[in-house]
């Protein structure tokens, strides 16, 4: 096939150059630039090589441990979530009525805590876990439970986890919902002709089906809960101590409160790096699962 | 292995209260003998599937009872009831091997392992999956899945029946034909009651030994494709069986002469004691009218056109405002687009209301 050259046609790619340009790779330049400089103030920089780099991946210096802790401490807490919220979300599918007024009431419902802006979610759980005005700090330490979440680190890790699960289980579960409601009857005849229990109907259509939407719901909870910033900042602040110090919280710390601009620079790329990479995987193992279905169903 | 009989079954689909005339099964009473093939065959919405889902048990009827052998089960949930269905678009397990599907039956119903691994070796050979059986079940054609969604409905020996849902729709023309006889050979192998929905004549007088033709909610024929080619009872089998469908003329009857288009012709039989005041028709088959040259004691009809169908020809032709279809005899060319009608006089049926008529010889 013939093409018409036409170098013209670059000037309509030009708007989008130029504001991807602004918008993400000018900014992210001057991080790279930072990372690789230190300073003692007054706008002097001093070049620093890959310094801040194996700083930042050395357990025993101060930066490296710091980072390491919270990035610990961050797939500890990704893990947990999606470990609560990936079958929470699928039994409230699963329960959820089929049809009839009750299915909007329940979607409603469902919806609400995903419409809470973060802030306002770690304001609600502030003072809700406050042991002498929240309700269920409050109520928590009438039944005899010592449950305080500014001084125990169990305490605090148990709000976030909570306060996380009642904010985003919603999301895996509309994510089902949608899932269940696409497998045809003739499915679900098949299975009741087949003798299937209830649980074989679970293993053998309804998870196999729902593969694809619990694919996106994990990745969706895994980079939402791994860049987690707020919601443990108004609650906890990071504490007690260090111990709900997650990677964000870190890096705006070593950013705007000590103002390490080449220490924050240099974790904020790695930090982006992780989230890249498992974003690629992710987005391949979606494809290839996906290049699988689109197969079966060309055929069919 | 078991007798099937409705008794006044029906289901309305808008609560047992609403006007029968809406139902979508009017009450029938029918016997599905031990081992037999039937068809259930009619248009779309006759109420077929609907009778299908009532005798599996996916739902429940407004009225009336379902035995198998003499015992009421009714009430029973699908899973409790002996019986296998095939659907219309092929349901496959996709996260199970081809063998794992076909046991999935079995192993649901708690049989031990070597009796499951023996009876699906001999599914599997049956329907030719052998090569197939330790392979996923996913990325395969549709024509291999509908054969794994027909494995397994036939897996199970006990089944009371074996219910097919138009199962070869998705199914390639050239494949149809080879399931459909492979079904048939099934059926006399495994000796299992099947009964096989489908708007498909050809299907249904292929595949059953009593092809049932519903229309509108209700039964109107059961008989082998031979008394439906013969005797339809009821002027929409005439139609519906056939290709084309048989010719239905208003009629006055007088003894044994009906008068069509004013012209009168012999019947076999006498019929003087018709009812009154119903519509009076007369159906005969296009294969047993002929068109021959115009001549005064034959009922003249003008040509519009001859469809040659290879082996036969019809020709479409018209009385006034009725139409006809007519054999071509071979040979035969009509000239002048004018053509005289031959009735075989043996194969004409008289029909009061759309019902068969029975003369008395």
């Amino acid at each position: 096939m013939d093409k018409t050259v036409n170098n013209k046609a670059w000037f309509l790619v030009l708007p989008v150059f130029l504001i991807v340009a602004f918008s993400a790779v000018l900014p992210l330049m001057t991080v790279v630039n930072y990372s690789v400089q230190d300073t003692f103030g007054n706008n002097q920089f001093f070049w620093n090589g890959v310094g801040w780099f194996k700083e930042l991946l050395d357990p025993s210096s101060d930066l490296g441990g710091r980072f390491l802790a919270s990035l610990g401490r961050n797939l500890a807490f990704s893990a947990i979530i999606l470990a609560i919220e990936v079958p929470l979300g699928i039994v409230v599918a699963l329960s959820m009525p089929r049809d009839g007024w009750r299915v909007a009431a329940c979607l409603v419902t469902l919806a609400l805590p995903l419409l809470i802006p973060w802030n306002v979610v770690g304001t609600i759980w502030q003072i809700f876990g406050r042991p002498d005005i929240g309700l269920l700090g409050y109520t928590l330490n009438s039944l005899g439970f010592d449950y305080n979440y500014v001084s125990n680190e169990f305490d605090a890790w148990a709000t976030v986890i909570v306060m996380d699960v009642w904010h985003w289980t919603s999301l895996v579960a509309l994510l089902c919902y949608a899932g269940l409601k696409s497998i045809p009857d003739a499915y679900y005849q098949a299975a009741q002709i087949d003798g299937a229990s209830r649980w074989a109907v679970f293993t053998a259509i309804q998870l196999p089906k729902l593969n694809r939407v619990l694919l996106i719901g994990v990745l969706l909870r895994f980079m939402d809960s791994f860049m987690i910033y707020t919601e443990p900042f108004v609650v906890t602040g990071g504490g007690p101590g260090n111990s709900t110090t997650f990677v964000s919280i870190e890096l705006v710390k070593i950013a705007l409160g000590q103002f390490d601009l080449g220490k924050a620079a240099a974790l904020s790329l790695v930090y982006n790096l992780i989230v890249l990479i498992v974003c690629w995987v992710f987005y391949t193992v979606m494809t290839n699962a996906g290049a699988d279905h689109r197969k079966t169903e060309g055929a069919a | 292995m078991a007798r099937i009989d409705l008794v006044d079954l029906a289901q309305s689909y808008s609560g047992n209260d609403a006007d029968p005339s809406s139902f979508a099964l009017k009450p029938i009473s029918m016997t599905w003998r031990q081992g037999g093939a039937y068809a259930l065959l009619g248009p779309s919405g006759c109420g077929k599937t609907t009778l299908l889902n009532l005798i599996s048990g996916i739902i429940t009827p407004t009225r009336g009872q379902i035995l198998f052998d003499g015992k009421d089960i009714t009430p029973l949930p699908t899973q409790q009831r002996n019986i296998a269905q095939v659907f219309q678009f092929p349901v496959i397990y996709d996260t199970m091997t081809v063998g794992e599907n076909l046991a999935f039956p079995l192993k649901n119903r708690g049989m031990p392992k070597p009796q499951i691994d023996a009876r699906v070796k001999e599914i599997g050979e049956l329907l030719d999956l052998t090569p197939w059986l330790n392979r996923k079940a996913t990325r395969l054609t549709p024509d291999a899945k509908q054969k794994i969604s027909l494995g397994r409905g036939l897996v199970r020996s006990d089944v009371a029946a074996v219910l097919f849902d138009e199962p070869l729709t998705v199914i390639d023309p050239a494949l149809k034909w080879e399931l459909r006889s492979k079904l048939k050979a099934l059926h006399h192998q495994l000796d299992l009651t099947m009964i096989y929905v489908t708007h498909d004549q050809t299907e249904a007088l292929t595949f059953a030994d009593t092809v049932v033709v519903m229309h509108d909610g209700r039964v109107v024929q059961s008989g082998t494709p031979q008394e439906l080619f013969d005797k339809p009872a009821h002027t929409f089998v005439g139609y519906f069986i056939g290709s084309p469908g048989m010719n239905i003329v208003p009629a006055e009857i007088s003894g044994r002469q009906a008068r069509i288009c004013g012209h009168a012709i012999g019947l076999d039989r006498s019929y003087d004691t018709l009812p009154v005041g119903v519509k009076i028709e007369v159906g005969i088959r296009p294969e047993f009218v002929q068109v021959a040259a115009p001549a005064p004691t034959l009922l003249t009809a003008q040509v519009e056109r001859i469809d040659d169908l290879g082996r036969i020809r019809f020709a479409r032709v018209r009385v006034g405002d009725v139409k006809f279809a007519a054999r071509v005899p071979d040979g035969f060319s009509p000239e002048g687009g004018e053509v005289g009608l031959v009735f075989d006089p043996a194969r004409v049926h008289v029909y009061a209301d759309s019902r068969l008529i029975e003369g008395v010889l």
